[in-house]
């Protein structure tokens, strides 16, 4: 067990690096040069910017004091906002995106346990068809659509009401969350709704089922603690990479709801093209998916011993 | 013990009048069984036609519906579909400086037919007022008095009339008339609901290539304004048009990368698992780095890193993109399926009977391992549109005359609550598009691969 976490934790600071370096060089291979969008740059002004961000220097040196700034820690100076540095852009934003995507995996995973279940359980009837229509709509609609959507039935919802239900956009109490949240998970929430269906389906075909059939469990106890317990593990495997969906799908959700996120951060950062920022962020977000995805593994291994983790 | 007696006759061989082991059914080919199967489900047939109909509508439509989707129909902006199209031809504008005499009724009312020229509004002077402020509105005022836009100041009592001429379109106005007097206290609030008719000078008519000749039409006549069967968006340009151009990158893509990719795919899968050893390891752990990048991350900082020059749509640089970050999927899958097929008898026979590397891979291993190549590259159709409509969306897609469906919605979404047509027809198209692909993908999973196949 330790021996397998410690490989594979061995194995996500190398895929760090590799992303590191990849985002390295990419972002060294775009055209034009990031002080272009300076008006009004002398030769003199020019030199020192360069001098100051370290662009003067041969590119494996400047390669060079990337990795060991990024070992550190450090992530640089925006280059659109002067004074500010990467560091505390990802310091202030990440957590709002990480409680928004919690909040979206964990509506997700339940949402898509409970539907999936429930249309195993009324298999061809009609519950089943209206959860499997749904869940169709939910992996064919881009997540930016629902989202505007929802805004404008939230809009729509309000003025009938007369009263602000939910708000609209914007951050703060949860009240701001459940949206973007249920937005924000939808798509995997279908995703996993079919998973869970398919592997409830598949289970009440096996041996074990009859067996606890024949010794006479009730059903229900059979439901929930050989068919429901034993259909969830397919499900936790890709909630691993489901968190990558959703991490990357918060860019859109948080521009449509004005969220003050890392993904929003991101997106303007690209289309400012604030070189540190963007390399920063992608990192950072590359790291950050990597362990999750070992976090997963691990939580596996401990959720089903028959897994064997080596 | 009776004697065996044989004569002559039980040597003759016996006549066979039937085949014995005959095949009561044609013999079918897998391909010829897969084909039988996806046709009994109708879902996936059906989607199969849906892809066939959007192709269609993306390739033979531009034929037929000949509108440039770059073209701006300025007298024409955000229309919605289905819209009345009709201009009455009127004489060239002069100039109004308020009416000497008030037109009968009271209150805020109008001095003339209201077209898209001008609106003239005239009203009775409030007693005391000194000052009055002209709004108008595109929705109904309410008990809110959500008055809209402002359209002027006035100062003096006796400035009672407005032209109001900014940018009308035919459609229903909600005008609002507040008058104040000297310490800036409201003194009275009037609205008027004006409903504007299009018009359109017989020259401008000319200029727009909708008549030949002034003379052709008299004042009054009403012409028709060009056609838009699915309305025109922000700048004017007709949806019908830009979903058919829009469609033909989205599909591109969608249908190009993962071609491309799966075809990478399967070359470098079936390498690492017919040489297998070190080299696969060594194959297969830069797979794996690849897929632990972030996807999306990297589809925009690849798309910033090959960069757009100017007058490029900057579609190859997406393809190449998607094809560098999509293949170890793919590669995984197939060589998966190779390490399971090298075991088989068939290949240590075909080996046996001198068959080369090259032909047991070519003839033998990728032949069998077609119908998963196939499921894959289904699936990856939505997901490549997916991620075509999500860059566009957030800028990073295609460069802005090119339309795609992704970045329509980009620009649909700003108007969303004004004109809804200009975001929901694209987002449409990308969802029936995803869904028939979504469909065909488990009508083929479960028509080709029976190991494969869904519970249902």
């Amino acid at each position: 067990m330790w021996r397998y976490t410690l490989k594979r934790l061995v194995q996500g600071v190398i895929t760090v690096w590799f992303i590191a370096t990849a985002t390295f060089f990419a972002m060294h291979n775009v055209p034009g040069d990031p002080l272009l969008n300076d008006k009004n740059v002398t030769e003199e002004i020019r030199a020192n910017l360069e001098a100051k961000y370290g662009l003067d220097k041969p590119i494996m040196q400047q390669y060079r004091i990337y990795i060991w700034n990024m070992i550190r820690g450090d992530f640089g100076i925006s280059f659109t906002q002067k004074n500010r540095s990467v560091n505390d852009i990802i310091y202030s934003h990440f957590p709002v995106s990480a409680i928004l995507g919690i909040l979206a995996v964990v509506f997700a995973g339940l949402g898509g346990v409970l539907w999936g279940a429930l249309t195993a359980l009324y298999r061809n009837k009609l519950p089943d068809v209206i959860i499997m229509f749904l869940v169709i709509l939910g992996i064919s609609v881009p997540n930016f659509v629902v989202a505007a959507i929802s805004q404008l039935t939230l809009v729509n919802v309000n003025n009938l009401l007369g009263v602000s239900l939910l708000p609209i956009a914007g951050w703060g109490g949860i009240e701001h969350m459940l949206v973007p949240a249920m937005v924000l998970g939808l798509g995997t929430m279908a995703y996993l709704t079919r998973l869970m269906r398919s592997s409830m389906l598949e289970i009440v075909s096996s041996d074990f089922i009859r067996t606890a059939k024949a010794k006479g469990l009730p059903p229900t106890r059979i439901f929930t603690s050989h068919q429901l317990r034993n259909a969830i593990l397919p499900v936790i495997t890709v909630l691993g990479p489901s968190i990558a969906a959703i991490t990357t799908g918060g860019f859109v959700v948080e521009s449509v709801f004005a969220i003050p996120g890392l993904g929003r951060y991101f997106v303007q950062a690209v289309q400012q093209s604030d070189y540190t920022v963007i390399m920063g962020t992608t990192v950072f977000y590359g790291a950050f998916l990597v362990f999750m995805v070992i976090v997963v593994d691990l939580l596996y291994g401990w959720i089903d011993p028959r897994v064997r983790l080596e | 013990m009776a004697e065996l007696q044989l004569t002559r006759a039980d040597f003759e061989p016996l006549h066979t009048d039937q085949e014995i082991h005959s095949l009561s059914r044609p013999s079918l080919s897998y391909w010829q069984d897969a084909w039988i199967r996806l046709k009994a489900n109708t879902r996936a047939l059906f989607s199969l036609y849906l892809v066939i109909a959007l192709l269609a509508f993306t390739l033979v439509g531009p034929l037929f519906w000949t509108v440039d989707p770059a073209a701006q129909d300025v007298d024409q902006i955000s229309l919605p579909p289905f819209a009345d199209r009709d201009a009455r031809i009127v004489s060239p504008y002069e100039p109004w400086n308020g009416s000497s005499v008030l037109p009968v009724g009271e209150g805020l009312r109008l001095a003339d037919t209201p077209t898209s020229e001008a609106v003239r509004l005239v009203w009775d002077p409030v007693a005391g007022a000194t000052s009055y402020s002209v709004y108008r509105s595109r929705y109904p005022t309410g008990d809110d008095r959500a008055l809209g836009l402002p359209l002027i100041d006035l100062y003096g009592s006796a400035s009672t009339t407005f032209e109001d001429r900014l940018d009308l379109s035919p459609r229903t106005y909600y005008y609002s008339l507040l008058a104040y007097d000297g310490a800036g206290n409201e003194l009275d609030f009037q609205t008027l609901t004006v409903e504007v008719n299009r018009v359109i000078t017989a020259e401008s008519a000319v200029e727009r290539g909708l008549i030949a000749a002034p003379d052709d039409v008299q004042i009054g006549d009403v012409i028709f304004m060009p056609l838009h069967p699915l309305g025109t968006d922000y700048l004017g340009r007709d949806m019908l048009a830009r979903l058919m151009h829009g469609a033909r990158v989205s599909l591109f893509i969608g249908i190009a990368a993962p071609f491309l990719y799966v075809l990478f795919g399967v070359v470098y899968g079936s390498t690492a698992g017919f040489i297998g050893g070190q080299t696969d390891q060594l194959l297969m752990r830069f797979a794996d780095f690849v897929v632990a990048l972030p996807f999306l991350l990297f589809m925009i900082l690849f798309k910033i890193a090959f960069g757009i020059g100017p007058g490029e749509s900057g579609i190859f640089p997406m393809l190449v993109a998607l094809v560098l970050l999509s293949w170890p999927a793919t590669s995984r899958l197939v060589r998966g399926q190779i390490l399971q097929i090298r075991q088989e008898g068939y290949i240590n026979a075909s080996r046996l009977l001198g068959a080369a590397n090259g032909y047991l891979v070519l003839r033998h291993m990728i032949p069998n391992t077609m119908g998963v190549i196939l499921v894959t590259l289904t699936f990856a159709v939505p997901s490549a549109i997916f991620t075509e409509a999500f860059l566009s969306f957030i800028g990073m897609g295609v460069a802005p005359p090119t339309p795609s469906w992704g970045s329509m919605c980009n620009e649909g979404i700003k108007t969303m609550l004004t004109t809804p047509h200009e975001l929901i027809f694209p987002a449409l198209f990308i969802s029936i598009t995803v869904l028939a692909f979504n469909l065909l993908g488990d009508g083929l999973r479960d028509a080709l691969d029976a190991r494969m196949r869904s519970v249902e």
